[in-house]
């Protein structure tokens, strides 16, 4: 751990001016590209300083999104877990409801965010990628609702475990292009939409679905998902009059992570913990870029990287469509060198249970993403003192993933 | 002078644009790259662009990747691609050759250890696809304190205001890419490619070279009349992937037919 003393006032002011959270982040794209990451930080910028776009946005947000969710106490789960806890033991969970926004997942905000920016950029052309499909959902929407044409990639592999957003992607009027290249996955779909974009950078806006690729990216992701732990703040004062003693949120780029930990970073009581998945276990294939991974350059950023000796990008593997990707936001790696936030491994079968978990003891069906968080949550509570409180980011619902739970569980539907 | 500076030079001299091509090494195996190098300079390559294999080539369409794969897949490690640079400089001693290639491979073991092992092998210059000047820190100062050319890139969306950021610490040569997109088959008109390389020549003193979508000896020779070297990549990765390891004839006689169109370029400009 970095030397507390080194540390800039605040853990909020990241990034510099180029870009850099600490050692990570930055600007690694082709020349092609840079003259429009340059004029995307100008206008971010103006748009942060126009009280009419964050009027616009926070409106969207209300009517169309859905927001405030609720900060839900999930009495029946916290009273499970200080079952078989030792007396005394047991933290109070809460569930921050992001799957209850329109769409079903927190990628939302982030869309709506950057379609405006889009808006103000002139650009009617917007691309994506997605991995769940649930970012590609969200950006489909957002373009249905700006009324702009939508080209969605999607990773070969993704388009056959993901069959229900895909058939939601077309009927919000989205193209949806699978990859076939690399592993089929995640980060195959950002190589093509990364290809698209530099040979069509005069009309197309890149809708990044997560908080990473070059700056500005990590940071407007972060400014617009932040609304998650802005609420959560103010529920919890609400709810208990304190702030919460532990956060605990799902990884996959790390957008919703970053998002609900953002606000509570000076709150040196407040604790934090990102979920990485750990896929069949970190010694076998897994997508846990800060447990196994190094520090690298890929999409844009440097950040921590699955890779080999040669830095050649090797395969992430989870169960959770959405976390399959060998890197995280630069954010996270900085969080992770100071560390602010833990980061903790859940695997696959873990994941599983707790989805089965949730959706019994709590009637939510979770998305396996945020069911590695659940997973998280069932293993810490019990060692907290019953006074303590948690609260899970629950990222998104389970609808999409019942076919990939169903298969797991060798259940015919 | 230098290698690069010494070829760019000897090709001006004979009135004509320095041909420059491109292939990845270890494609389709690190055995069978020597020959298809040879067979490059053979059919009258200037000088050698010699890709370094990424798995995720994120700048380049479906040939190139596909050839970073091929490599990839048969086994080619980074020391490989040393160790076939290092050879051919002993075969070709006035040859300048150029690694190009990704930021994550070469900086994996930091600046410094790339910008030796190129420093020992005998590579004369370095292109890196994702490190804009922005991010110079990374690589350049350990390739310049070497002596190792960082060739920068300038494209169609390099505009008036960001030229100088991009000359600034350029050296060897300026690449042109000449269209803003992916390495393959999309051509940029030569009317554009004439009026870029107008406005970067009045920028700055280095040669130009023009690359991304020329795959014909016609082509090449019309870009000739005109920039200081031409750059074929894709035509000459999609004839190792038709033919393989036997594919270094047929990859000499395509090289030589566009050396010779840029030969007979400078007659008919000279008639
Ligand atoms: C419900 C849900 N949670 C989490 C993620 C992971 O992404 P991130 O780490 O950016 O929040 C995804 C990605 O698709 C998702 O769909």
């Amino acid at each position: 751990m970095t030397d507390t003393v080194t540390l800039p006032n605040s853990l909020r002011s990241q990034p510099d001016a180029n870009g850099h959270f600490g050692a990570f982040g930055g600007r690694y794209v082709a020349e092609t590209l840079m003259p429009l990451i340059l004029e995307l930080e100008k206008v971010y910028k103006e748009a942060k300083a126009d009280p009419a776009f964050d009027a616009e946005f926070a409106e969207l947000l209300r009517s169309y999104v859905g927001r405030p969710n609720p900060l839900y106490y999930a009495q029946r789960l916290t009273e499970a877990l200080r079952a078989k806890a030792e007396p005394g033991k047991g933290a109070k969970i809460y569930l921050k409801r992001e799957e209850l926004n329109h769409t079903g997942a927190h990628k939302i905000n982030n869309c709506i965010g950057q379609a405006l920016l889009a808006r103000r950029m002139g650009k009617k052309k917007v691309i994506a990628e997605t991995g769940a499909g649930q970012h590609g959902v969200a950006t489909a929407t957002v373009a249905a609702l700006f009324g702009m044409e939508c080209k969605i990639f999607m990773g070969a592999k993704d388009v056959e475990r993901q069959k229900p957003n895909v058939f939601r992607m077309k009927l919000l009027g989205a193209e949806v292009i699978p990859v076939h290249s690399g592993s089929s996955t995640l980060k195959d779909s950002m190589n093509d939409a990364l290809r698209y974009w530099v040979s069509n950078v005069h009309d197309t806006f890149y809708i990044i679905g997560t908080a990473a690729g070059p700056h500005p990216y990590p940071e407007l992701v972060r400014d617009f998902q932040s609304i998650i732990g802005k609420e959560t703040r103010a529920q919890m004062l609400e709810a208990e009059g304190r702030l919460p003693d532990l956060l605990i949120a799902p990884v996959g780029g790390g957008s919703n992570a970053i998002g609900m930990f953002h606000p509570f970073l000076d709150d040196p009581e407040v604790a934090m913990i990102g979920v990485e998945a750990a896929g069949e276990g970190l010694d076998k294939k897994h997508a846990a870029s800060l447990a196994g991974g190094a520090s690298g350059i890929l999409h844009g950023n440097r950040t921590y990287l699955l890779q080999d000796e040669d830095g050649q990008i090797t395969e992430a593997h989870s169960i959770s469509a959405g976390l399959d990707y060998p890197g995280i936001g630069p954010e996270h790696s900085w969080l992770h060198e100071i560390g602010r936030v833990k980061y903790m491994p859940i695997k696959d079968d873990e994941a599983l249970t707790s989805f089965q978990t949730l959706s019994r003891l709590e009637g939510i069906i979770p998305a396996l993403e945020s069911a590695h968080a659940v997973a998280a949550a069932e293993q810490v509570a019990p060692t907290l003192d019953a006074d303590k409180i948690i609260v899970v980011n629950l990222s998104g619902r389970g609808d999409k993933d019942i076919f990939t739970v169903a298969d797991a569980l060798g259940v015919e539907m | 002078m230098d290698r690069l500076s010494t070829r760019f030079a000897a090709c001006k001299a004979q009135g004509r644009a320095a041909l420059i091509t491109f292939v990845t090494a270890g494609d389709p195996d690190v055995a069978a790259t020597p020959a298809i190098l040879d067979a490059l300079v053979a059919g009258g390559a200037d000088i050698i662009e010699l890709g370094m294999p990424f798995t995720d080539p994120m700048a380049d369409g479906p040939a190139i990747e596909l050839a970073n794969l091929r490599s990839l897949g048969s086994g080619t490690k980074t020391k490989d691609v040393f160790a076939l640079a290092a050879d051919f400089r002993a075969r070709h001693p006035e040859t300048p050759l150029i690694l190009m290639g990704y930021a994550n491979p070469m900086l994996v073991r930091g600046s410094d250890w790339f910008a030796d092992q190129c420093k020992a092998a005998g590579v004369d210059g370095v292109i890196c696809v994702d490190i804009p000047p922005e991010e110079d820190a990374e690589l350049g100062p350990a390739l310049r304190a070497v002596g190792v050319h960082l060739v920068r890139l300038a494209t169609p969306t390099t505009d008036a205001a960001r030229l100088p950021a991009v000359l600034n610490g350029a050296s060897g040569f300026l690449y042109h890419v000449a269209v803003a997109g992916i390495t393959g088959k999309q051509q940029a008109a030569q009317a554009n490619i004439e009026i870029a390389v107008g406005k970067l020549k009045a920028a700055t003193d280095l040669p130009i070279a023009v690359g991304f979508g020329v795959r014909t000896p016609e082509q090449a020779a019309a870009i000739g009349r005109i920039a200081d070297g031409v750059v074929v990549g894709s035509a000459i990765v999609d004839i190792i992937g038709s033919h393989g390891d036997a594919a270094a004839p047929f990859v000499q006689d395509f090289v030589a037919s566009l050396s010779g169109a840029l030969i007979t370029s400078i007659r008919e400009t000279a008639a």
